[in-house]
């Protein structure tokens, strides 16, 4: 390993730790806060009215359970609207949408194709509600989940919530590890709600409030990613985006994994492109810690896991040629040593295991706040062992797409 | 609004930090704890032949059936094997591996003199493998003698294997090259006194081995 080499791996190592910490450092200064809100989570002093955008396209299978989970919600049904906008599916979503059409509070909306952006933008024209949410069509809430929400929006500093996202039903192995990164992305989201820097406000049930858009303007197309833009220009605003870690939603996850390979690159390279239409916000101390911290941690942790990612799979590549030439010339030996000798002890190893820890941990501080133990603890035995190994692949095609400026289509 | 705390990034720099040094620290600890097993056997293996060659002495008078090469240090296999593994990890310029890897040449040609004496004594053939390499990337077929080698010390397990790395810096490893006339040209294996250059398949060094020499019993 040459110098810079090695140099650069522990400065990613080092920087990668830090934010760990960081999202460890604010669980312990915000615990007490967090269990606060959980008691309190359901005293609503008062019910404002919300409309629900649910956008949808090409969503036939799913579209009914999605308006019937909004239908059982446990909100005043007089302050509740569900507007279904259906962006010109090709399918049978339209046929699926009109048996709703005479449901209290339903109203139904078609248009030509333009796009979720323009769909949420075309609901939002026929708004008058205090809050607006949006929710994907492959989405379902809880009873609560909008209850529990809506008790953020007392303070009236905060301008936006975000749910608590869970895997629907997850079985396969693939739905599985995406369960267990599920799991810390809701740790993550409730630390980063407690720090005003959530980067993103998911099409999965996030709650505005209607002057959100009336300041600041309707969704943008945002390179196909107008949930994680919309965050970016509420924080360059100074709107404060908060979590309701106990508002639970669950969305179908991509089974194979090419519909998941592109989910993540549309994902991943929206945040690439968007950080750099933003990119004023980064180490400016004017956007806190969205800009100081977040910002950078997220870029880095796409580089940073290109880069290890890429120094082991040379390593992992050098290692099966050595045992590929040795079985060639000798064939194949046990060489296995139970000597305790032969344990690598090297520092990358000790603090790989510490970044390891660390995770596991926030996965399970997650399960906790999701109440999800669902075939736990496979979940993230599959995610350390397949999922963090598949990650590189839109990675590096998101890396590669910004840096020759290529658009990623949405499907 | 504003929720830059300064004080919080700096506390999670010196907990980071300090989480790091630990890390560095505990590789430093183990790795010393490894060089200092090595050092170990390496002193364990002197008193061996020390033992051997004084057992050796005290049985020149009686009969060849007391001496054996089970009297040689058994512990010469493993250790080659720790200290390569070290100078991989800890690298092989690294002063300590250098003074261990030197020792370790030493004890190695004692013990191929000890095995040469018996096997003059008793008139026996010497079963032992004098394999010469070079890491400094200028031998590309020493990693393939290498594994031939290792699997031959694995399945013959009275055959001696002493490997010399050709461009250590011991007057006692040039004086046993120079006997030899070794060139350049590695690797080189010497057996029965003769010298082979080039890379040689595991076949072409068993056809080189005493017929009798016993396989490693598998046991389960």
């Amino acid at each position: 390993m040459s110098s810079i080499t090695a140099a650069l791996v522990y400065i990613i190592v080092f920087a990668s730790l830090y934010v760990e910490v960081f999202l460890l450092a604010t669980f312990f200064e915000k615990r007490k806060t967090i269990k606060r809100e959980e008691s309190e989570i359901l005293s609503l002093s008062g019910y404002p009215s919300v409309t629900i955008i649910v956008p949808c396209f090409n969503e036939e299978k799913t579209l009914a359970k999605t308006i019937d989970s909004l239908l059982s919600l446990d909100y005043p049904k007089d302050k509740l609207n569900i507007t279904i906008v259906d962006d010109g599916s090709t399918d049978g979503t339209w046929k699926e949408a009109k048996k709703f059409e005479n449901k209290n509070g339903v109203r139904l909306f078609r248009k030509e194709n333009g796009g979720k952006h323009t769909a949420l933008n075309y609901a939002l024209a026929h708004i008058n509600t205090d809050l607006v949410g949006c929710l994907d069509a492959d989405s379902f809430v809880e009873k609560d989940t909008l209850t529990k929400i809506v008790k953020y929006f007392e303070d009236n500093e905060v301008m936006a919530v975000t749910p608590a996202i869970k895997i629907y039903n997850p079985k396969r192995a693939i739905e599985l590890m995406q369960n267990a990164e599920y799991n810390l992305g809701i740790f993550f989201k409730k630390m980063l709600g407690m720090i005003d820097a959530i980067q993103v406000t998911p099409g999965p049930f996030s709650v505005f409030r209607k002057k959100v858009f009336d300041n600041l303007g309707p969704y943008r197309k945002a390179h196909n990613t107008e949930d994680l833009e919309l965050a970016f220009r509420m924080h360059e605003s100074h709107y404060k985006i908060v979590n309701s870690h106990k508002a639970f939603v669950t969305t179908v996850a991509p089974n194979t994994i090419k519909s998941l390979y592109k989910q993540r690159l549309r994902w991943v390279h929206g945040f690439l492109e968007n950080s750099i239409d933003y990119k004023h916000l980064f180490f400016n101390q004017k956007y806190g810690n969205f800009g100081m911290f977040m910002l950078p941690a997220a870029v880095l942790s796409v580089l940073s896991a290109l880069y290890i990612v890429g120094y082991a799979a040379v390593n992992m590549i050098n290692y099966v040629a050595q045992k590929i030439l040795e079985i060639k010339i000798v064939g194949i030996e046990n060489s296995f040593s139970m000597d305790l000798f032969f344990i690598n002890t090297g520092t990358l190893a000790f603090l790989s295991i510490i970044l390891a820890t660390i995770s596991v941990f926030m996965i399970i501080a997650g399960k906790h706040i999701a109440e999800d133990f669902r075939r736990f603890p496979l979940d993230i035995i599959y995610f350390f062992l397949i999922y963090v190994f598949i990650v590189p692949a839109w990675l590096f095609m998101a890396t590669y797409n910004t840096v020759l400026s290529k658009r990623t289509p949405w499907r | 609004m504003n929720n830059f705390d300064k004080k919080k990034y700096l506390y999670v720099l010196a907990i980071t930090s300090l989480i790091f040094f630990t890390a560095i620290f505990l590789s430093n600890y183990f790795s010393e704890k490894k060089l200092a097993e090595v050092r170990t056997i390496e002193n364990k293996i002197a008193i061996d032949i020390l033992s051997s060659e004084t057992q050796y002495a005290l049985l020149q008078e009686s009969s060849c059936h007391d001496v054996s090469s089970s009297i040689l240090s058994q512990e010469l296999n493993s250790l080659e094997k720790k200290l390569s593994y070290a100078e991989e990890n800890f690298g092989n310029r690294n002063e300590e591996v250098i003074s261990l890897k030197r020792y370790y040449s030493l004890l190695e040609i004692k013990d191929f003199l000890l095995s040469k004496r018996i096997a003059e004594k008793c008139g026996l053939r010497p079963i032992s493998v004098i394999y010469i390499y070079s890491n400094n990337g200028d031998c590309p077929d020493c990693e393939k003698e290498g594994y031939v080698l290792t699997y031959l010390r694995e399945t013959y397990p009275e055959l001696r294997v002493y490997s010399f790395d050709y461009h250590l810096d011991l007057s006692a490893v040039k004086t046993l090259f120079s006997l030899y006339d070794i060139k350049e040209e590695l690797p080189a294996i010497i057996i029965n006194g003769k010298v082979y250059y080039g890379f040689k398949e595991k076949e072409a060094l068993e056809s080189l081995l005493p017929k009798k020499l016993k396989k490693k019993v598998e046991t389960s």
